[in-house]
């Protein structure tokens, strides 16, 4: 492998992780929706650009379910549903800015000691892409864990999923049916939780999540 | 002659066939008489298939492997002489117990809980004797299982049976998972699920150890040995008699083929103390079952708990054969082995007859308490007279079957001195002491069995009104019962029978039986012991029919016709009679305070009062509280801890799972 294909490579996954550090720290939710949908375009980027070096041309077809439903599809449904439920002026203060990244830091390290550690024999690509996709999933979770607005907890959803793409990518000889599948479960939780959102939103008033816990008479 | 095995499969399949009819048609009149003549025809045709196959070509063991069940194993299926002979007792049992259901299943209340299961509980169990992978077995096993466990919980609207159920389900799946372990282990690393690699395979020694203890637990659970007895007693008599009767008679068999499959087939070469933990187990759960059995009122209870001490009786004739086998002593371990097998045969004879016995006993009065019971001789002569029969062959009294296949137990044990260690040769002689015992008592509870209820006076109102139940019910009984005769007269040619099966687990048989002289069953030498069913019968039937001429003809013909326990009374109440709990005090009084904790109290009432002085009698089971009890609390612990967990928010619960996949991949990276 050359050396530009394998920087080009992992300059995009590089990306991918630095933009899911992006994600938390946003505490706009158009904002955050944004962040998102440059985080898919970056993934379409980077699965298009193993497309071409391992000359799998299935992996297009994944490239551009990526870029259509995560990066405009998902991101303009999202703003219609804010923009419907009148929140787009919400600020998200879960847990505060600066433990978030120091947590992430934590999570990206750990998830290079560990692959690097753990595929020893493998392509270095692949062994690079693994453990930006290890981050990435770990990044997601974090955001989800650290938001109390289920809009939010969607998008660190989402982006997880981005990085179980980004794995299977990198690793040659995934079916492409898989992916599609994937991807269409993905889809579908979408549609799912933005019909729970609106069921949500009609019984309590928000979004917020911690107004499902009052409801069952916990304190949080 | 694969064939064989794919026309054997075809009676499952027909079994499950018509559980989805009985699922569909449960309510139907009609689907009572359909399912259990359909089960009936199945049965019978498996039987005669298993016969032919034994008949024209008995060396051979056919297999087949379906693409089921896992992809690189395949679900197998073989059928050798062990599955023959099993699948002869379960086919036997299943195809009686269809006719006796034909007449009794007409009284069920709610036939549409249990019309789908009794079909599916018999393939389940023929499917677990054909398997021949790990995989296909404990799916079998498993299904066996769960199908028996929806028969108990047929009647689940009564409160004890429901906890019957729940504590049935909790111990079958405990040996599930320990029979799960037990393949694991046999499987070794490499993964080989099916049964002929794991032949191959000779595990370690620590390794066969463990194999044999998680066998004792999962096959034990299931077959019911002290202490994993508990569930037995409980969840047998829940379930309709004919199905008590396949649980008692025919499943805790198939659960003796699962122990006898692994430890004798799979697993190799036996190390010589195996054969001690068995042996212990099996007297320690023949004389504790029995005991209890004798305490007990209720008939099916009963009947339950005698199923344990003749279990114990088969599993410390097969650590017998265990331990000569270690020793190289083939022609003592097939002795021993064909005395646990020939008693597997011969107790799905008698205990199936006693419980289609004590089905009729119950459709006929609505009682199951001996206490209320009594003269049922008069009212169900036909019953009564079969339920004898069975008593006479449980209780192991010559000439019926019970007493031959305990006799070859005690020849085997007369062997015991030829074996080489010491721990053994004390070992065996204290557990056939044990086993003696265990006979001893089995005969006391047997007599109390019938003298209670079928012997006396009526103790109830129900009783009186009673009368003989129907034809297909009697039919089914008195088939058995002439199987124990059968059995008992001509012990030869079912040892002859089972010697392909000793032949293939152990490499000897027992000497041909059939050569001998008026069908005398000689087990080792003429000059040490032989026993002749045939004479013994004749002598009985002879001097009987003489004693009762002689009786007849010279007694004085002043017959004055007294009541039964009348004590001399003018006008004896019932409850003047024997009762059950009177019947067992003296043995209680001996044993009680060992293995019951039973402590008697009088509570005399205050001077000048006339209220009645009262015995109260106090008896715990001990296995219950030494085993189960602790096990419960710390269950109920653990839960009441963790209870505040099902109310966390969502946002606490996604910490915790991601919090838990950190913590993983941690140890992961730390990892030397």
């Amino acid at each position: 492998m050359s050396g530009i294909t394998f920087d080009i490579a992992h300059l995009l996954a590089g990306s991918l992780v630095l933009i899911s550090f992006m994600m938390l720290y946003q505490d706009r939710l158009f904002a955050l929706i944004n962040v998102f949908a440059l985080h898919a375009v970056v993934l379409a980027l980077s699965v298009a650009w193993q497309a071409y070096i391992q000359d799998a041309h299935h992996l297009y077809i994944t490239a551009a379910i990526a870029l259509v439903f995560k990066a405009i599809v998902i991101p303009v449904g999202l703003h219609r549903i804010i923009q419907r439920l009148g929140i787009h002026r919400d600020i998200e203060t879960a847990v505060g800015i600066g433990p978030t990244m120091l947590a992430g830091i934590g999570l990206v390290t750990l998830s290079m000691v560990l692959m690097l550690r753990v595929t020893p024999e493998a392509d270095p690509l692949a062994r690079e892409d693994l453990a930006f996709a290890l981050s990435i999933i770990l990044l997601g979770l974090l955001v989800m864990v650290t938001r109390r607005n289920a809009v939010s907890q969607v998008v660190g959803f989402m982006s997880l999923e981005n990085g179980l793409v980004l794995a299977a990518t990198g690793a040659k000889g995934m079916p492409l049916v898989v992916e599609i599948s994937v991807a269409f479960s993905i889809l579908i939780a979408f549609i799912v939780i933005g019909v729970f959102l609106f069921r949500i939103r009609e019984r309590f008033d928000t979004v917020d999540v911690g107004a499902l816990d009052d409801y069952r008479g916990e304190r949080r | 002659m694969n064939s064989t095995v794919a026309l054997l499969l075809c009676g499952p399949a027909a079994l499950l066939t018509t559980a989805i009819l009985g699922a569909a048609a449960g309510r139907h009149t009609a689907a009572t008489r359909l399912v259990y003549g359909a089960a009936f025809v199945i049965s019978a045709a498996v039987l005669a298939i298993v016969a032919g196959h034994l008949a024209s070509n008995p060396g051979e063991a056919p297999a087949i492997a379906l693409p089921l069940g896992l992809p690189w194993t395949g679900a197998r299926f073989r059928l050798d002489s062990l599955s023959a002979f099993f699948l002869v007792v379960v086919n036997l049992g299943g195809a009686v117990t269809s006719l006796y259901a034909l007449g009794y299943g007409r009284h069920e209340s709610a036939p549409h809980r249990v019309l789908p299961f009794y079909p599916a509980f018999l393939a389940g169990m023929n499917l677990v004797v054909l398997a021949d992978d790990a995989f296909s077995f404990l799916l079998s096993w498993e299904f066996m299982s769960l199908a028996s466990w929806a028969l108990v919980m047929a009647h689940h609207r009564d409160e004890a049976n429901r906890r019957a159920g729940t504590i049935y389900l909790v111990m079958a799946s405990f040996g599930t998972m320990a029979l799960l372990l037990a393949f694991g282990l046999l499987a070794g690393p490499a993964g080989t699920y099916a049964f002929d690699a794991m032949r191959a395979a000779h595990p370690g020694p620590l390794a066969a150890g463990a194999v044999l203890g998680l066998m004792l637990l999962g096959a034990g659970s299931k077959a019911g040995l002290v202490p994993l007895h508990a569930w037995l007693p409980l969840a047998h008599p829940a379930a309709p008699s004919h199905v008590s009767a396949l649980m008692s008679g025919i499943m805790t068999k198939v659960a003796i083929y699962g122990f006898i499959r692994v430890v004798f087939d799979l697993l190799g070469e036996p190390a010589w103390w195996s054969g001690i933990a068995v042996l212990l187990i099996g007297g320690a759960t023949a004389v504790l079952g029995i005991l209890h059995a004798l305490m007990e009122n209720d008939l099916k209870r009963l009947l339950a708990y005698s199923t344990i001490e003749n279990i114990g009786v088969i599993f410390a004739s097969l650590g017998l054969a265990l331990a000569f086998k270690a020793n190289a002593m083939p022609s003592a371990a097939a002795l021993a082995l064909t005395a646990a097998l020939f008693h597997v045969l011969n107790h799905s004879f008698f205990k199936s007859l006693l419980f289609f016995g004590a089905g009729a006993v119950l459709t006929s009065t609505g009682e199951r308490d001996m206490e209320k019971l009594g003269g049922l001789i008069h009212r169900l002569p036909v019953t009564s007279f079969v339920f004898l029969i069975g008593c006479i062959s449980i209780s192991a009294l010559p000439p019926f079957n019970g007493f031959a296949s305990e006799w070859l137990v005690f020849q085997a044990i007369l062997r015991s001195p030829e074996l080489p260690q010491w721990g053994l040769k004390v070992i065996v002689p204290a557990v056939g002491g044990l086993l003696a015992l265990s006979a001893a008592l089995a005969a006391a509870c047997f007599v109390k069995a019938f003298g209670i209820t079928f012997l006396g006076r009526a103790r109830s109102a129900a009783v009186e009104r009673a009368h003989e139940v129907d034809r297909w019910s009697l039919a089914a009984m008195a088939v058995l019962a002439a199987f124990c005769l059968l059995a008992g007269i001509l012990p030869g040619l079912v040892i002859d029978g089972l010697s392909s099966v000793t032949l293939s687990l152990i490499g000897d048989r027992m000497p041909v039986q059939v050569a001998e002289l008026w069908l005398s069953i000689v087990p080792i030498a003429e000059s040490r012991s032989s026993y002749n069913g045939l004479l013994v019968f004749g002598f009985i039937a002879i001097s009987a029919s003489l004693a009762a001429f002689f009786i007849h003809r010279f007694a004085s013909h002043a017959l004055r016709r007294g009541i039964a326990w009348g004590c001399g009374f003018a006008d004896a109440v019932p409850a003047a009679q024997y009762t059950a709990v009177s019947f067992a005090q003296p043995i209680r009084r001996v044993f009680g305070s060992f293995a019951f904790r039973a402590r008697e109290t009088v509570e005399m009432p205050a001077p000048g009062s006339l209220d009645p002085a009262r015995l109260r009698v106090d008896m715990h089971d001990v296995a219950w509280e030494i085993f189960y009890q602790p096990i419960a609390g710390a269950i109920d612990f653990a839960t009441e801890r963790l209870n505040h967990l099902q109310f966390l928010t969502i946002r606490r619960y996604l910490t915790l799972v991601f919090l838990y996949l950190v913590i993983l991949l941690l140890v992961l990276a730390l990892w030397p």
